[in-house]
């Protein structure tokens, strides 16, 4: 993570250069922050990036600096419970309040709130992770449960400079507008890819199938299959296109044109 | 939110130790219920006993009588993916598969599904009275607001509903519920484990505080030929249903040898109607012999007001499935007419 906050490319020392001068020296001194990234996800949101297409995915792409957080003190804690585990591929080994959510501890502890809080009661899937290949909520986990296990997260999606086809599909299509569903969007889109793939059934599938085959996704069964996933934007559409471009592989036409 | 200690159980018989040694402790599963509740104030525990390390709690296996044994702590996603399940009981698949998001069907356990509780809005509202949740304060719901309630098997103390969709299969499919407590296991058939709400609609079934459901069996017959599992709800997915109706046929050709028709939705408990079930047994597979078994299931029928249109769409709802149950490809999900 640390070697990443080497070089900007040509692409992106123009971008900071122009779009966020007064953060460019302090990118080049010490690197892409979590407020860098804030700032930018604003300007892409505002459809600022667009000229910097190349850069821009590289940019989102890049892992955000994260500092250490200190364990509390143990007499601060009534109940701790010491929990071991991975998240994005990195061991964790923290101390918390036997009541403390995974998504509290990821965000409040741990540093990373890619993982939305929406509703805190399992209703909106804003806070939708992947534990050990499966994609579960946040919300109504308990940390003190995940002992041993592998949680991965919007943040852990990106590899090196380069996105999830899912992120760069979510991006291509315009997959969000406020972008407060997205991070538990994709993470679920993602999870959905594997089922499918092994062949597991959704209520919209017509055959229960019995051997693994993989089930090509229709737009209705990318519906209900993404029902845990609310977005009070209704992003809805362009969502289903880039499941869609994400699964096939092939590319999907944007629900969007820009006009002269 | 209270505090709470967390213990974690390795074994069947540490856990119910654990929940016997603390007042007012409650076994952990996935906790896609308990810990809404929870964190409504809707349940105070003083200790969890997490029981997902449990060996031998999260199997499926086949046993000698030809049925099939669910672990407790087995997830509901991979319950209805099983080739087993899919195979020989696609109704428990099928609802299963209606049932909440693919998130919490991975973390939702089978045992837990038996005991999630109702979601009348009075009942998650702290301010008001309701029987279920502190008992002898009334029923707002009698003269409130009661869209989502109760339909059959109520009571002057409570109209809610148990909001459960793998159930209504279970029931349908005559599970058995393997539990075992401080005094030892035993088996409870499925029709006898939730209750109708009566004089205590704190208590939504007859499991003992303490006992640990350790598995649920299915008996051989599957009902794998022909079955349907209809859900209605006011969103397309992820809602709880208004009605819902599993049913399960034996054919000889057109003749009605077996039949099983379960409702959800609609009571306190998955409804089954052993009369109307006897009736179609011998008659043909037709709508107007689905039409007739919908009038004996419903003649006891109450509707509260809003929930008056139950009534009249459980009818539809019976007779649909019936016929989709006759050809299951037919089956689509949810208010959209079949092909
Ligand atoms: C937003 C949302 C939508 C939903 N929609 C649907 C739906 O459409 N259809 C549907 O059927 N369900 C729905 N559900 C409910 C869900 O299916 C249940 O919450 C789930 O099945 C409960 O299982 P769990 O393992 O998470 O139980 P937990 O929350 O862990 O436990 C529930 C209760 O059971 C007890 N318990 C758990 N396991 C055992 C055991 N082995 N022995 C004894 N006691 C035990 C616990 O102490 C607790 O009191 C929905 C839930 C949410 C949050
Ligand atoms: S219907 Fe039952 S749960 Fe709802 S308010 Fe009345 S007593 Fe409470
Ligand atoms: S925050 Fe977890 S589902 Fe809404
Ligand atoms: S993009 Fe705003 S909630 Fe989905």
């Amino acid at each position: 993570m640390k070697n990443n906050k080497t070089k900007l490319t040509p692409e992106e020392h123009r971008l900071f250069g122009d779009l966020m001068p007064e953060e460019l020296e302090d990118v080049l001194h010490s690197g892409f922050n979590r407020r860098h990234f804030v700032k930018l996800m604003g300007l892409a949101t505002a459809g600022l990036l667009a000229s910097y297409a190349l850069g821009a995915e590289q940019l989102f792409a890049r892992a955000v600096e994260m500092e250490d957080i200190p364990n509390l003190i143990p007499e601060a804690i009534e109940n701790g419970v010491t929990v071991n585990f991975k998240v994005n591929s990195t061991p964790r080994n923290v101390l918390v309040d036997s009541r403390m959510t995974l998504l509290d501890t990821l965000r409040e502890r741990i540093g990373l709130t890619g993982s939305k809080k929406g509703c805190d009661h399992g209703q909106c899937g804003a806070c939708t992770v992947i534990v050990d290949g499966h994609r579960v909520l946040s919300c109504l986990t308990l940390a003190a449960t995940c002992q041993g296990k592998s949680v991965i997260t919007i943040e852990g999606l990106a590899k090196d400079n380069e996105l999830n086809p899912m992120q760069a599909a979510f991006l291509k299509h315009d997959g969000f507008q406020c972008g407060f569903c997205t991070p538990g969007q994709i993470c679920s889109a993602v999870a959905l890819m594997k089922e499918a793939k092994e062949g597991q059934a959704s209520f919209a599938t017509k055959k229960l199938s019995t051997d693994p085959k993989s089930i090509i996704l229709s737009e209705e069964e990318i519906a209900e299959r993404m029902s845990g996933n609310i977005c009070r934007c209704g992003a809805y559409p362009n969502i289903v296109a880039a499941i869609k471009e994400a699964q096939t592989g092939k590319n999907v036409p944007q629900n969007w044109l820009f006009t002269d | 939110m209270n505090n709470f200690e967390y213990k974690q159980a390795e074994d069947i018989a540490t856990a119910i130790n654990l929940i016997s040694e603390q007042d007012n402790t409650k076994f952990l599963a996935g906790g896609t219920n308990l810990l809404d509740l929870w964190k409504y104030n809707l349940t105070n525990p003083s200790g969890l006993v997490d029981i997902n390390r449990i060996h031998g709690l999260a199997e499926i296996k086949e046993l000698s009588n030809g049925g099939v044994r669910l672990g407790a702590n087995f997830k509901n996603a991979d319950t209805a993916y099983h080739p087993i399940i899919e195979n020989k009981y696609p109704l428990l698949s099928k609802a299963i598969l209606a049932g909440a998001s693919a998130q919490i069907r991975n973390m939702a356990s089978n045992g837990g599904n038996l005991l999630q509780r109702t979601r009348c809005y009075y009942f998650y509202d702290p301010d008001v009275p309701c029987n279920k949740r502190n008992p002898g304060s009334g029923c707002p719901a009698k003269e409130g607001y009661n869209r989502i309630h109760a339909i059959l098997g109520t009571s002057d103390h409570c109209i809610a509903v148990f909001p459960s969709d793998m159930c209504v299969a279970l029931a349908a499919l005559n599970a058995l519920v393997n539990v075992e407590g401080a005094e030892g296991k035993r088996t409870i058939a499925f029709a006898d484990f939730h209750r109708l709400p009566g004089d205590r609609p704190d208590l939504d079934n007859n499991l003992k505080p303490g006992e640990l459901i350790t598995s649920i069996d299915l008996p051989d017959k599957g009902f794998a030929q022909n079955y349907s599992y209809l859900k209605l709800r006011d969103r397309h997915s992820y809602a709880f249903a208004l009605v819902s109706v599993a049913t399960a046929l034996e054919l000889d050709g057109e003749m009605i040898k077996d039949a099983r028709i379960a409702l959800g939705g609609v009571a306190h408990k998955p409804w089954r109607s052993t009369e109307a079930e006897n009736f179609l047994r011998g008659k043909s597979a037709n709508e107007s012999n689905f039409a007739a078994a919908a009038d004996i299931i419903l003649q006891d029928a109450k509707g509260y007001g809003h929930n008056d249109f139950k009534i009249a769409l459980a009818k539809k709802a019976i007779i649909r499935n019936g016929l989709m149950a006759l050809n299951p490809q037919s089956q689509l999900p949810g208010a959209k007419p079949s092909a």
